[in-house]
């Protein structure tokens, strides 16, 4: 016991010293540790690129630029395309933030603006713990359990209404009424990145200083003439970041995308009919791919990779403008 | 590919050595089809030789690879391997057990095995070309069954899959239009309908869709209760999906036809014979690395087809008829130790 206490003010002399005479050398050991770490991420990430690119270039030497702007997919006769892949994962990740950021912003708004304080951390910690559940689990729910409701309550009605109509007749219709498709996968990832969106946001619009919205409500102003004209302005840049986050995982979900998209390699107008995104014909056939079919499906990565990377791009442009507004 | 395969041998060797080192394990990897059996086997197996098996279900392909790459002493793939193929990897392959692969159906007021199709009926169902039960050339076969005149949905494996496969090569086999435009891979571009992941993935959703079409192996559709389509055979007959018409299949197929009995035992002649069987296949080397580890697999096998047919046929599964593990025998000769004798006396 005393030498625990001797210890303890052992440690505390040390500390107290370090404090006095901070050490240069630490820094610079810290600073380079912190340089390093960062500079990792570039060099794993050039890995990746690397490695798919070296994988895939047997299938773009192959098919050229048709790799592309092809949809077909056929193991058994060697042709392969990414079109039908390309548009799955764009519609989908689309939808899902057509559905996903209205209702993340709501919640945020809710959570920070009008929420009586004893629900507020309740209701903060639902929406988080939906970040925490697996993705295969959403998969089988959206497939076993939401598929079979929306097939019936949604897609049939909808179909049987809208058949032979122009335009909305081929949006809506559903050749195969199972429930599961474009439409289906975007619903199933817009639930999976409202967490994220949404906690980001609340984050941001709680750290606008209060001074800031009671001097609005102070010339009179609305709830939704603060929220409008103070609030988002000022948030606006972290909250396309949120928003940019959450597609970065809508674009590259694959097991739940995989259980409800439906798997077809056509390409469709309805957004109701089975298609495929890049991350879920990977999920689906890698493990027995071989020869042209592994170097086509490394190709899809690349493509995969390079959406991504341009969807960053936007969001930073974007930013910026924002910022110069 | 190359470093792919590299690092995945390496990793794999990771585990083989970790495991290695706990017992004289035999390690095995490849086709999910047979992974319940073989595991029950090794359960049985290990109560009463105290030797145990590790086998992973990673999927034919990935079972090929690896007994390519060596890191197993065993692969396992339900798309038979070809002769010239063997030759140059230098292995040995044999079947264990068969399957069937059935049609199941989900048609609102029709009952398990009243629906009868043929082979070409099947093919232009998946091809898109008849698109409702109340097709003129359904309805032709099946006088008297009302069917519905509803659209039909086609489901199909998502996933790359050795039942995929198998079923497409029937399709190529009865079908002319099917093979010139889509012939037999373990994945497919389907022109219409939809797709479920696994067996489970198409059981579900046949189960779900009303007027959908689907096809898995015959133990799933059993375990399921699905209802099932009856189809023609060769000989023109329609026979009930079970052990006897898998078995059949199998007695009228010729099997010493082919080096490393990768024949199809799809569309066989017999009567009796249901026309979408299929064998599970392994894969060993012919020049053994570690006799020991070669001999132990061909014991572990060898007594699976002694001893293993009751527990097989409680997974639904079909054991190999005796001449066939008789001229299995006759192969595991050509695995050879060092000393140029064969590994496993029997």
């Amino acid at each position: 016991m005393p030498a625990l206490t001797e210890s303890i003010a052992l440690g505390r002399t040390r500390s107290a010293t370090a404090r006095k005479a901070p050490s240069r050398s630490l820094d610079t050991l810290f600073r380079t540790c912190s340089y390093g770490a960062a500079l990792l991420v570039l060099l794993v990430l050039a890995g990746i690129l690397g490695s798919i690119l070296y994988g895939g270039w047997p299938a773009f030497r192959e098919f050229g630029f048709g790799f592309l702007t092809s949809s077909a997919w056929n193991v058994g006769t060697e042709q392969y395309g990414a079109l039908v892949a390309v548009i799955g994962t764009v519609a989908s990740a689309f939808l899902a933030l057509l559905i996903g950021v209205p209702v993340s912003l709501g919640i945020a708004v809710y959570l920070t603006q009008l929420c009586p304080g004893w629900a507020r951390k309740p209701v903060a910690m639902t929406i988080e713990l939906l970040a925490a559940v697996p993705s295969i689990i959403y998969g089988m729910w959206g497939l076993f359990v939401f598929a079979p409701l929306f097939a019936r309550y949604i897609q049939i009605p909808v179909s049987n209404l809208v058949e032979g109509m122009p335009i909305v007749g081929t949006l809506f219709y559903a050749r195969v009424p199972s429930g599961v498709g474009v439409f289906t996968a975007g619903i199933i990832l817009a639930i999976m990145i409202v967490p994220f969106i949404a906690s980001i946001a609340r984050d941001m619009l709680d750290q606008i200083p209060t001074v800031l919205r009671e001097s609005a409500y102070g010339i009179g102003c609305t709830t939704w003439e603060v929220v409008r004209h103070v609030l988002v302005p000022q948030a606006a840049v972290s909250i396309i970041g949120a928003i940019m986050l959450g597609l970065g995982r809508a674009l590259g979900e694959t097991m739940a995308v995989t259980f409800v998209v439906g798997n077809a390699n056509r390409l469709s107008a309805s957004i109701f009919d089975p298609s495929s995104t890049i991350a879920s014909r990977i999920a689906n056939e890698f493990n027995e791919a071989d020869g042209l079919q592994l170097n086509a499906l490394m190709a899809l990565g690349c493509i995969l990779f390079v959406i991504t990377f341009v969807v960053l791009i936007i969001a930073r442009l974007l930013t910026r403008r924002v910022q110069a507004a | 590919m190359r470093p792919f395969a590299y690092a995945l041998a390496v990793g794999l060797a990771t585990v083989q050595l970790a495991s290695a080192a706990l017992a004289a394990d035999i390690t095995g990897a490849g086709a999910t089809f047979p992974f319940p059996v073989y595991s029950k086997w090794a359960e049985a197996y290990r109560k009463e030789t105290g030797s145990g098996l590790n086998y992973q279900s990673i999927g034919s392909g990935g079972g090929i690879k690896q007994i390519q790459a060596k890191t197993v002493d065993f692969g396992a793939t339900d798309a038979p391997l070809k002769p010239e193929q063997l030759t140059k990897d230098g292995l040995v392959q044999f079947p264990t057990v068969m399957g069937g692969v059935v049609p199941v159906v989900n048609i609102p007021g029709i009952e398990p095995g009243k629906l009868k199709l043929t082979g070409d009926v099947l093919a232009d169902i998946y091809a898109g070309k008849i698109a409702k039960w109340s097709d003129p050339r359904i309805a032709k076969l099946n006088d008297g069954l009302k069917l519905p005149d509803a659209n039909i949905t086609p489901v199909y494996r998502s996933d790359a899959s050795g039942t995929t496969n198998i079923f497409t090569t029937y399709l190529s086999q009865v079908s002319e239009p099917w093979k010139k435009e889509y012939g037999a891979a373990t994945t497919i571009s389907w022109p219409v309908g939809q797709g479920g992941k696994g067996n489970e993935g198409v059981t579900a959703t046949v189960k779900q869709v009303p007027n959908a079409i689907g096809y898995v192996e015959s133990a799933y559709a059993k375990q399921n209760k699905l209802s099932y389509a009856l189809l023609q055979n060769k000989a023109g007959k329609y026979p009930q999906p079970d052990d006897k018409a898998f078995q059949a299949a199998a007695a009228s197929a010729d099997w010493k036809a082919t080096p490393g009995f990768g024949i199809s035992l799809t569309n066989q002649p017999g009567e009796e014979a249901w026309p979408i069987t299929a064998a599970t296949f392994i894969l060993v080397h012919k020049d053994a690395a570690d006799p020991a580890k070669s001999a132990a697999v061909l014991k572990f096998f060898d007594w699976a087809y002694k001893n293993g047919d009751k527990l097989a046929t409680d997974l639904d599964y079909v054991p190999l008829p005796d001449n066939v593990v008789e001229l299995i025998h006759q192969e595991w000769k050509d695995v050879k130790g060092k000393d140029g004798k064969p590994v496993f006396n029997m």
